[in-house]
Order: structure tokens, then sequence, then C-alpha cells
């Protein structure tokens, strides 16, 4: 409608370097994510996975490059935490922390409209977690606050969803059940998502796009297009081997190149 | 209900005053307290509240109103721990128990002054452990006026507290000045921490503070709820511990005991019977399941 050429972009970052604590973690990162796309972000510990959210969210001050959101200008975005530790005695139940995620930042009581209630179920449906809305927050297991959180996160509808690992401590099962969920709410409504994670397997089928990081600097594209040996290599700067057996990708780094992640990974 | 009383009780002048001071400090402190609980400075509180002995010690030396002396100083500690706004807990404990020691030194200077000194109170115990059936009909506006300034910063912020207190994160994300609202916390909790020792003591005001809080997080999994909860159990416990005091003339003979220990004993006794209670139901819950 603007006819400017980022208008139907959700994000742009171009040529990102972060610093922190006066030591360069991320240098020229350059990516695209357009709406209802999920991308993963995948990086072993350390490489920089959730200083790149956080400078996104606007907690960490580039030190070079422009990140640019897409939508309406209004600064929308959902934000899960790596580790958010619920104290066991918040007076919260699940549905209490999605309405924080609508209304939480205003001023004065709450008054209870069924605008906003319908809101909220919504937001509750939306991760299936209907079923424990009522139980308090502190009492539920991991991937039930996890998919709170997430109904948190999307409730205000925002353009962009940064979630920071959020199926790092759920079981196999619900890590697919979690990454499923997102691929469907990411199609559904257009909101775009980044998700990071140390483990590549579980996001293959249901991603769209991957930025890899590895040291500081970061390859970005279509899976096929970016988990591939030359691409790989290029970015860790010696030879990786990526192994196609029987449909699963094996990423193999040289031996001490100080990276001891080999993903076993699904073609997609 | 109120032939129940003993005969007197509600005529005297000293138990009316008693009754609607400390019953109003007791609800603001309990509702104040909730918040505080969340945020995890319970031993902040602690630490304000001793520091605000000193400004009890000193507000008859510079003739002003007890509670103004509480306040100005627990204030004035808080606004030194807010100076250098810690990154961790630890950090902040650290903080915490240095002010906390500094602000005793203080207290320890003018509640000697307070009693050897020509204009002072002479009463250091009344600072420290209250005296609710001293406080008069001069005390009723500025008790008014500074619980009123509390439950308003808290009515105002109590929305970005919950969001900030289950994750600061997840909080600045929405655009949630985090540095307002840990100011807005303080001061709330500064007027409490005032209002509750100008009826239990700068040093018992912790207990107001804490104790109905934290029964009411225990006992309920929801914010409004648990904040009335709080009010009820510190009102209870207020008037409670009034009427007993009052009552411990009979038992004793005339010697009476003091009422501050009379409200303490009666909250903790709430507390304990609470979560005792609620021990049994789910114990109940789980037999009839
Ligand atoms: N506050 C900090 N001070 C100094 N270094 C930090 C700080 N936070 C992160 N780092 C460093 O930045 C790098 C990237 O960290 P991070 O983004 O948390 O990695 P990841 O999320 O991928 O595990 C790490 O090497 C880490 O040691
Ligand atoms: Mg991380």
């Amino acid at each position: 409608m603007t006819g400017a050429p980022d208008a139907a972009l959700a994000l742009r970052v171009e040529d990102l370097s972060v610093s922190v604590g006066g030591r360069r973690v991320l240098a020229q990162v350059s990516f695209t994510l357009a709406p209802g796309e999920l991308c993963g972000l995948i990086g072993a510990n350390g490489s920089g996975n959730t200083t790149l959210l956080r400078s996104l969210l606007g907690f960490v001050a580039p030190s070079g490059g422009t990140i640019r959101l897409g939508g309406d200008g209004a600064r929308r975005l959902g934000y899960l935490p790596q580790k958010v530790s619920v104290d066991p005695f918040m007076p919260l139940r699940a549905r209490d922390v999605v309405a924080l995620g609508l209304d939480g930042h205003r001023l004065g009581l709450p008054l209870p409209s069924r605008q906003r209630r319908a809101r909220v179920d919504a937001a509750l449906a939306a991760v299936s977690a209907e079923a424990f809305a009522d139980r308090r927050i502190g009492t539920l297991s991991g991937g039930q606050q996890q998919r709170v959180f997430i109904a948190h996160a999307l409730v205000r509808r925002p353009q962009l969803l940064l979630l920071d690992e959020p199926l790092a401590s759920l079981d196999p099962s619900s890590a697919t059940e979690i990454a499923t969920l997102l691929r469907r709410i990411s199609r559904d409504t257009g909101i775009a998502v980044l998700m990071s994670a140390h483990e590549i397997n579980t996001l293959v089928p249901v991603m769209d796009r991957v930025i890899y990081l590895a040291g500081g600097r970061a390859a970005a594209g279509p899976v096929a297009e970016v988990i591939r040996s030359d691409v790989l290599s290029r970015l860790y700067g010696h030879h990786i081997d990526v192994l196609d057996v029987h449909g699963r990708i094996l990423v193999v780094p040289a031996p001490g190149a100080g990276h001891d992640h080999t993903h076993v990974t699904r073609v997609p | 209900m109120l032939g129940l009383l003993p005969v007197g009780f509600l005529d005297s002048a000293p138990v009316q005053h008693a009754l609607v001071i400390g019953g109003f400090a007791a609800v603001v402190a309990a509702l104040v307290g909730v918040p505080t609980l969340l945020r995890g400075q319970a031993f902040v509180t602690d630490a304000l509240a001793h520091v605000s002995s000193a400004g009890g010690a000193l507000a008859p030396l510079i003739g002003i109103n007890a509670l103004g002396g509480f306040v100005l100083m627990s204030l004035a500690a808080a606004l030194g721990l807010e100076a250098a706004p810690p990154r961790q807990r630890a950090e902040r404990d650290l903080q915490t128990g240095a002010v906390f020691g500094a602000g005793l030194g203080v207290a320890a200077l003018f509640l000697y002054l307070d009693v050897t000194l020509p204009g002072g109170s002479g009463n250091a115990v009344g600072v420290l452990f209250g005296s609710v059936f001293l406080l008069g009909a001069s005390d009723i506006l500025p008790a008014a006026l500074a619980g009123g300034a509390a439950l308003a910063l808290l009515a105002l912020y109590l929305r970005p507290m919950l969001l900030a207190s289950l994750d600061p994160d997840l909080a600045a994300v929405q655009g949630v000045r985090l540095r307002r609202v840990g100011l807005a916390h303080l001061a709330a909790l500064t007027l409490a921490i005032g209002l509750a020792a100008m009826t239990v003591g700068a040093v018992l005001s912790t207990a107001l503070l804490v104790a109905p809080a934290a029964a009411a997080l225990v006992l309920t999994d929801r914010p409004a709820r648990a904040l009335m909860l709080a009010a009820g159990l510190g009102l209870a416990g207020m008037w409670g511990g009034i009427l007993m005091a009052w009552q411990s003339y009979v038992w004793t003979a005339g010697h009476a005991w003091p009422a501050s220990f009379c409200i303490v004993a009666v909250l903790i006794g709430l507390n304990l019977a609470a979560t005792l209670g609620r021990g049994l139901w789910r114990l109940g819950r789980r037999g009839a399941a």
C-alpha cells in the first residue's frame, strides 16, 4: 500500500553488530522475516541467540546496523524469555498471567469486561491451555507454563513473536507439540515467529527459514539453502560436513573446532 | 455481636482511636504487603521498618508528628537503596544490609537523644514497640493522608507491579517503566511502614506488612482475593489484639499486656489457623476424592 519495498516484511535486520561487556557477540548479522513465517535461530550455547533476541527487543543497544519492524508502525512484540522462574506463591492463575499480557502495563485497577475475557479465552484456546486456565501458574508443569507464556505473548496480537528456547525444557513429544502449535499460530494469524534453539531437530519440520549463528556471524535463508556443507563451512571458517543419512541430515564439524554440536536432522 | 464485647470497651476514647487508626493502618499495611512479598522485598521491609525508628525518635525533638518521623526516615533509607539499583538479588541483600546497619546506628543516637534531651518523648520503648492506646484524635488526619496516598499508589500501579514481579523483562516488553514502578512501590511501602509503626512501633511494623500478606498468598491464587484476604486478616489481627489487650487487664489483675504483643499474637495465631485450616481442607478433599 505504501509502495515501500519493505512494507510486506515483519522484520528487516541489516548488518547488526552487538557487543556485550566489551566483547563482540554478533557481527554484521542480516536477515528478513515475512508475516506468517516461522524462523529458527540456531546456534551452540553462547553463540548469541539470546543477545540477538534481546537486541531486537531493545534491551541491548546494537553497536552497528539497523533493525526495522514492519506493520502498522506500532511496536508490538511478544516475548518469551529463556527462563521465567515463577514463584510458586504468585497469586495468579494461568488466565491472570494471560490477562497481564493484555493490559498489565496499564495503570489503575482492571475492570472486568466481556471483551477482555474473550480475548484471554481466545489466547488460551490458541495454545490449548483451557484445561488448566484456572490453575495457579506456579503449580503447572514446564510445558504447561510454556503454553501459558506463549498465550501471554500472543494476546496483544504482536506483529513479531520472539521466543528464547521455548522447547529447551520439554520432553521430545511436548517439544514437537509446541513447535507444531507455533507453526499453526504463525500461519493462521500472520504473526512472524522467531524462535531460538540449540537443537535443530525439532524445528526442521516446522520452520520456513533458519538463522544459523556461529562465531558471531550468521547464515540466513530457507533451511535447504543454509544447512549445507559449503554455507556452514564458510560460516565456521573450517570444513563442515552436512551428511544426508537415509533422509536425515548430520551436521559434523571438523574435530578440534571447538564446536561439539552434531545435529541429526531430517531433510525438510 | 457487639453485645459480646466487654462492658465499656467501645465507650473508651483511647479504644476508639486505636480501633479506627489501628484498623486503617493494619489494612493499608496488609494491602501494601502483598506486592511487597511478590517483589521479594520482605528483607527490605524489615530494614526500612527498623530504620524508621530513628525518625520516630527524632520526631518529638524537631516537633513533628511521629508518623512524619517514621515515614521520613524510612523514605530516606529507601532512596538510599534506590540510588544504586542492584542488578541481582544477592547484591540487593548486601545493600539492604548496609542501609539496615547504618540506619540502626543513627537510630541508636536519636533514641538516646529522645530519652535524654528535654524536648524528647522519653519513650524509646514506644518508638520501637508502639503504644496504640496513646493515639489521639490529632493522629487521624495524618494517618488518613498517608494511608490514602499509599492506597492510591497501590491502585494505580497494581497491574504493572504484578507484571514486573512475574518477570521484569516481560513488563519491559509491554512498555512498563520498571524504575517508576519500583519508586511507586517504595513510596507506598514507606507510608505503610510509617502507619504501622505508629500503631505497633517501628520494630513490629514488619509484622503488619508481612504476616497477613504471607497468609493470603498461601490461601488464594487470585490477586484480588489475596488483597482482600490480607486486608481482612490484618484488620482482624489489629482489632482482636486491641480487644485482647483490653481484656488482659482482667486476666492479669491490673497489669495488662502490651497491646503490640497482643496484636502480633493474634496475627500469628490467625496465620497458623489459616495454614492449618488449609492443610486440613486439602487433606479432606484428598480423602473425598
Ligand atoms: N552480561 C554479559 N556480560 C558479558 N558477556 C555476556 C553477557 N551476556 C552474554 N554474554 C556473552 O555473550 C555471548 C552470547 O551470549 P548469549 O546471547 O546468552 O548466548 P546464547 O543465548 O546463544 O547461549 C556469550 O559468550 C556470553 O558469555
Ligand atoms: Mg540463550
